[in-house]
């Protein structure tokens, strides 16, 4: 799997009240998460990630289960997420979801042009050298690849 | 020699295993999405009889919108036969504590406070919408077998100092991502002096750490509080040479301390913040919203009158009923509290108390991050005791200044 995008740089510890706030939350209509993601954080932040490579500090996606805070990301057109640590439950509900993840030390200037290849375990921006990714576990492999955990529960039904 | 997480999940850290789950929960936050998932799956229910839905986020409906989804899930719990609670009974963390979870269960909720259970020597852990939604589907979920760091806890708590003041003490040790991917275990002679209560609370906040859960080994004090409730519980033993750090800690030194704006990992001695003026005072959540805490807040504004807003919300109805069965409600309204229906209030900033721009609330509560109670509001986080004082007080005072 092999991805490119433009980086966004966010802060360490963004938890996911900013991803998406607490009072969007409960609506019928699901496209409401995209439109508010990272409100509270940088309002003009969600007309942005589309296309985008999320390049995140630490501890990205901590705090609250809500897979609102994932869904958000993966439905504004968010291409992936790179950080150096990521919060377990955020991790898990991103590779259910089918939005690509990668826990790697990434230099990196806003704009530049982030180059993600998962199955080599390697990530780049613009010109610099490539840096390797932890890489996930053959059972996390086959979620991303199959779409998602609901796509790959309904391939084996 | 293995860590409790290793023992119940029936591998080395490290490992990853395909796991039966003992008791699985989401509430109406997390479960009108898990519905959905699990819809698309297509499958059937795998196993109905450990599953329960249990109403506590925003309790009763906010909206017409909030009403119409939990219709939806309430009926469809009545149609699957799957155990339900409705508005009114409490926060899911504390139901599953009032004599469900035993030792040794694997326990997984739809909520990132699950890990509060790990207070009986169960494994519980939080997940998000799609994991629960298989687990409905399949009845198992994987797993990795967290490494753990052992809190070793020597002394007792003393001088206004509670299991929340511990807990915010551990959690600015570890830092917000110091046990990412790990377990904590809590063990030593200081951990048989602490209370189920307050044990509850220390491993409520093992998630502001990035832990995946927070266990105290089962002893006296879990069988009596579970024979309370009609069941057995057996003890479980630590072993040694099982964990990858240590963190030793001695109770008698934790002062009462909050958690400032806005990380739970930031905290400060009480006393160096006194005389921060505060608008609200919130005592609740799966934090500290069980009877001893209303009981401690009871005995501490009692004979006066409070000086800012203060909103109590219960995290039970047992635990209302107590407190109502003993005076403890009718202390905290005559003292001139308010009283909320049990489940979360406004810790998620949806309702029952939001704070408004600029304004301070000292909370009980686990999280203090930016707008979570409403936008432009700043959180502190404390204990039961601090609550009291600064209600008392008007702005951020601690216990220790109390008769």
């Amino acid at each position: 799997m092999r991805l490119e995008g433009r980086a966004v740089l966010l802060p360490a510890d963004v938890d996911t009240d900013q991803i998406i706030a607490g009072r969007y939350l409960r609506t019928k209509d699901s496209s409401v998460w995209a439109a508010h993601a990272f409100e509270d954080l940088d309002p003009s932040l969600a007309g942005r990630l589309a296309g985008a490579v999320l390049v995140a500090g630490p501890n990205f996606g901590c705090g609250s289960s809500r897979e609102q805070a994932a869904r958000a990301l993966r439905d504004a057109g968010v291409v992936g997420v790179v950080a150096p640590s990521f919060a377990r439950i955020f991790f898990r509900n991103a590779i259910n979801l089918g939005l690509p993840i990668a826990e790697a030390e990434l230099a990196c200037e806003e704009g530049e042009t982030v180059d993600l290849d998962l199955a080599a375990g390697t990530v780049r921006a613009g010109a610099r050298p490539s840096v390797p990714c932890r890489p996930l576990s053959p059972r996390m492999q086959a979620i991303l690849e199959a779409g998602g955990l609901v796509e790959l529960l309904r391939g084996r039904a | 020699m293995a860590t409790l997480s290793e023992r119940i999940l029936g591998a080395p850290a490290g490992t990853c295993v395909d796991r039966a789950v003992d008791r699985a929960y989401v509430h109406d936050g997390t479960g009108v999405l898990t519905l959905g998932t699990f819809r698309t799956i297509g499958r059937p229910l795998a196993a109905p009889e450990r599953l329960s839905v249990l109403f506590d986020h925003i309790v009763p409906a906010n909206t017409s919108v909030t009403a119409d989804l939990q219709a939806e899930l309430r009926r469809f719990a009545a149609e699957q036969g799957i155990h339900f609670t409705d508005v009114g009974e409490g926060i899911c963390h504390q139901l599953m504590s009032e004599g469900t979870v035993l030792p040794g269960e694997v326990v997984i909720g739809a909520d990132s406070h699950t890990c509060t259970l790990g207070a009986f020597g169960a494994f519980a852990t939080g997940v998000g919408a799609t994991d629960m939604a298989a687990i409905w589907a399949t009845g198992e979920t994987w797993l990795r077998v967290p490494e753990t760091i052992r809190l070793e806890l020597s002394g007792r708590l003393h001088g206004g100092a509670e299991a929340k003041d511990l807990a915010l003490h551990y959690v600015s040790r570890l830092g917000m991502d110091g046990a990412t991917y790990r377990a904590l275990e809590f063990t030593g002679e200081g951990a048989a002096t602490i209370s189920m209560a307050g044990r509850l609370t220390c491993s409520n906040l093992a998630i502001e750490t990035g832990a995946k859960a927070g266990l105290f080994y089962s002893d006296e004090t879990t069988r009596c509080y579970l024979a309370e409730f009609g069941l057995e519980a057996e003890a479980q033993c630590p072993e040694e040479g099982c964990y990858v750090a240590d963190l030793g800690i001695d109770l008698g030194a934790v002062e009462p301390v909050v958690a400032v704006p806005d990380r739970v990992d930031t905290i400060r001695p009480v006393r160096e913040l006194e005389a921060t003026p505060v608008d609200q005072v919130f005592v609740g959540t799966c934090t500290n919203g069980r009877y001893e805490d209303l009981a401690r807040l009871a005995s501490l504004l009692k004979g006066h009158r409070v000086r800012v807003r203060t909103i109590v919300v219960p995290a039970s109805r047992r635990t209302l009923l107590e407190a109502a069965r003993t005076g403890v409600v009718t202390t905290l309204v005559e003292a001139g509290c308010t009283i909320g229906p049990p489940g979360c209030g406004p810790c998620l900033g949806t309702h029952l108390g939001v704070i408004g721009e600029g304004e301070v609330c000292l909370s009980t509560a686990n999280r203090n991050f930016r707008n979570r109670m409403g936008v432009g509001g700043e959180i502190y986080l404390g204990s039961v005791g601090t609550a009291a004082a600064t209600a008392l007080a008007g702005e951020i005072t601690s216990p220790e200044a109390l008769p």
